[in-house]
């Protein structure tokens, strides 16, 4: 197989240009800039400019760097686990659960943890969705329980059990030095002490998650920045007559 | 400055609409005390700490009150009538009842006139705390010049109260009037304070009175150096908005985010005890200083800003009514809006605008807080920085009184150092750049904007009316704000509210409200 070596691009096939922002805790001046510099070369970057270096507050800089990165990397080589799963409308989607599943999906959906940002899940699950696509509770073959934000891991899997829910949602939007891991962990790790794992579709979503991170995590899938709620009924329907076998 | 036609005598019927929902709500509250208010009496007669497992000790005495006496008639008499029996401290009696050292049977042996001599001087005490911290802040306000609005307004998140410091500074350095500390969302179902300094807490430090004079004494500091008063705020909200009030008054905090209706609807406590709590906390704030701002941008990150704009100028008219019998002046009501309609909509800059510059006219001494866009914040960081760049300038066109600082990573992560310098460095650029620009425009008659205030207009009538026909927790429970359905006795927090008993007293909340009149 041929490899395809690619870098960076500013302006011209290979240049390598890169932008970079960061602040250093030392004082404004012309020592703090040659920090930056050396900084960034020892992130293996050359053709440094510190194009930009101000005082944001005593004893920090900010700075803006543009460079060239010097590694190359081989994309015949890159492994990427993208939700691959055929985006339907939500017409067809409606149609393929009535003739094929023959039963309403249920979803439950929240923020588990200490996130109060509703921004995610609502985007998904609520009547009026996201980017022009309608959310999960417009879906005619969907019922759709948004839980809200701050709700517990717990609270989240009694609910599901309630409804015999088909698939549990889960967002983590804004959070601070990774608590998203945190909380979205203890929700696999409680579902798997209680044997209730195979039992659900498990889905993570919000602006930090990447469909490889979910599986890292041990979610069936993830969504991140973009997903639209007509993309998470595809997965869900798809996965859904997969595990009960109907083709 | 560019202003809008708006009917004034529309506005005086929905402002009286108001005033006439606000009064039913306060026959509720006035039958009512929560154990959080009767905590908050502790607190400014000088109750603090906690026992060994981290439980407050006015938590510690109230339960304690209510399990061998009741505190259907208030804790206030009693507690004057065992501190006349021990003869100690505040600090010291409450002490003892939590070590079981109180014959509860024969404190009825005191003499009574005591026991009242006892109570005044603890009412003195207590509303020395909050006058002297209202003189605190006047003296501030004198010393240094008057900022010119929009204040810019700019959060630290760290969940360390002492980064959150350096945080703080960097931001007063870059230009910030005023500074809030995010509270760790998990405290608002608390059902108590907790104590001491937060160094690792998720989504932000708790609010504790250490964390609270932490950040006073580094504000300090810094207002000194750059010879500007930097205000503080926190959050007197969820389950305890009473008592964070009282500690905000003994640390000299000048903001607390603090809704009527919001712990109802988007944190689900009891809407009893929220409206309970939320007037003896907005008493404290009038008489200690405090300014509050209320939080009606949040219906717009749940429901289309377009479609219910009209929620956002009914509420604040609500919320403003409602401060209002708890003695606020107006300069002291922060009423909440935000920079919330889709942007890929064609002309919803119009839009905004026609919301900021209506919100400006309706409460025209209100120094009304403008919440910038959250829900359509991109992690593309360039762009969000573009849409934070319009934000700011529908903020100084319509002359906001508070201006919370978009942030270009909002949708990533909490703001970093160099993120709230970006933000403010574009805010100091256009608010200089076009400083009277309002001055020089008009409004066009009958135009775009002029009639979407009409429409906004109509409809928060008509949806006031409604509310003062059906009663406000009615139409609470029936979803019409928010699309969020919360019934009366149902949330968190209800068994925390209880009736008045026939010789209740709140002698703290009387005078109070006599000195309103």
């Amino acid at each position: 197989m041929k490899h395809q070596m690619i870098k960076p691009y500013g302006d011209t096939l290979n240049d390598g240009i890169v932008q970079l922002s960061f602040t250093l805790p030392v004082e404004y001046s012309e020592k703090a800039k040659k920090a930056a510099e050396l900084y960034a070369s020892q992130l293996n970057l050359e053709n440094i400019v510190v194009a930009h270096a101000s005082r944001i507050a005593d004893n920090f800089t900010f700075f803006i760097i543009y460079a060239s990165a010097v590694p190359m990397l081989d994309y015949t080589s890159v492994v990427s686990t993208e939700v691959k799963v055929p985006h339907m409308k939500i017409h067809q989607i409606n149609r393929l659960i009535r003739d094929k599943l023959k039963r309403k999906i249920v979803a439950v959906g929240a923020a588990i943890g200490s996130d109060a940002h509703t921004v995610g899940i609502d985007a998904i699950m609520n009547m009026k969705g996201y980017h022009q696509d309608y959310g999960l509770e417009r879906y005619s073959q969907f019922r759709a329980v948004n839980m809200g934000a701050q709700v517990t891991s717990e609270a989240l899997i009694s609910k599901a059990l309630e409804l015999n829910a088909d698939a549990i949602l889960v967002s983590q939007t804004v959070t601070q030095k990774d608590t998203h891991i945190r909380h979205f962990t203890e929700l696999v790790e409680l579902l798997e002490a209680e044997n209730l794992r195979g039992r659900f579709i498990l889905v993570a979503g919000g602006p930090k998650i990447t469909n490889e991170l979910a599986i890292e995590l041990g979610y069936d899938a993830g969504f991140g920045p973009h997903t639209v709620p007509s993309m998470v009924a595809s997965y869900l329907i798809v996965k859904i007559l997969e595990k009960e076998g109907i083709k | 400055m560019a202003r809008l036609r708006i009917n004034s005598r529309q506005v005086s019927r929905m402002k009286k609409l108001a005033t006439e929902i606000s009064s039913d709500v306060q026959e509720l509250i006035s039958r009512h005390s929560s154990v959080s208010i009767e905590r908050t009496i502790l607190r400014l007669y000088g109750v603090d700490g906690v026992d060994e497992d981290g439980t407050p000790i006015p938590n510690l005495v109230a339960d304690r009150v209510k399990e061998k006496e009741g505190i259907e008639n208030g804790i206030s008499h009693f507690f004057a009538k065992t501190m006349a029996k021990t003869g100690k401290s505040s600090q010291k009696t409450a002490e003892m009842i939590v070590g079981g050292k109180i014959d509860f049977s024969k404190l009825d042996k005191v003499p009574q006139e005591k026991v009242i001599q006892t109570e005044t001087a603890l009412v003195d005490t207590a509303l020395h705390v909050l006058d002297s911290s209202r003189e605190r802040k006047h003296e501030k306000e004198t010393t240094y010049p008057s900022p010119k609005p929009p204040l810019r307004y700019l959060i630290v998140a760290t969940g360390n109260i002492y980064e959150d410091r350096t945080q703080a500074e960097s931001a007063v350095t870059s230009g910030a009037d005023i500074i809030a500390v995010i509270r760790s969302t998990a405290q608002s179902l608390l059902d108590y304070i907790p104590h001491g300094p937060t160094t690792e807490g998720f989504g932000g430090t708790f609010a504790t009175q250490a964390n609270f004079r932490i950040m006073r004494e580094a504000l300090d500091r810094i207002s000194e150096k750059e010879g500007r008063f930097i205000r503080l705020v926190n959050y007197a909200s969820g389950l305890c908005m009473p008592e964070i009030a009282a500690c905000a008054a003994y640390e000299d905090l000048d903001i607390l985010l603090n809704d009527s209706m919001y712990g109802i609807l988007f944190r689900d406590i009891n809407m009893k005890r929220t409206f309970v709590d939320q007037y003896f906390s907005r008493l404290i704030c009038a008489r200690a200083n405090i300014m509050i701002n209320t939080g009606e941008d949040n219906y717009l990150t749940t429901a289309d800003a377009i479609d219910n704009f009209y929620t956002v100028t009914t509420s604040q008219m609500i919320n403003e009514a409602m401060a209002k019998k708890a003695g606020l002046s107006e300069e002291l009501i922060g009423l909440g809006h935000a920079f919330e309609v889709d942007p890929e909509i064609e002309n919803s800059f119009l839009y905004e605008l026609a919301h900021a510059q209506l919100t400006r006219q309706l409460f025209p001494r209100s120094p009304v807080k403008y919440m910038p866009p959250t829900r359509y914040k991109s992690t593309d960081i360039f762009y969000s920085h573009t849409l934070d760049t319009l934000f700011n300038l529908a903020s100084i066109l319509t002359d906001q009184g508070i201006h919370l600082a978009g942030i270009l990573t909002e949708a990533i992560h909490t703001p970093l150092m160099q993120d709230r310098h970006k933000s403010l460095s574009s805010i100091n650029y256009v608010f200089n750049t076009a400083a009277s620009l309002k001055d020089e425009i008009e409004f066009k008659r009958n135009g775009f904007i002029e009639k979407r205030t009409r429409q906004i207009l109509g409809q928060a009538e008509k949806f006031l009316k409604e509310i003062q026909k059906k009663g406000l927790m009615k139409v609470i429970s029936e979803g019409k704000f928010a699309d969020i359905k919360r019934s009366k006795d149902s949330g968190k927090g209800l068994d925390g509210v209880f009736e008045k008993g026939p010789l209740y007293s709140n002698p703290i909340m009387d005078r109070l409200e006599q000195d309103i009149e």
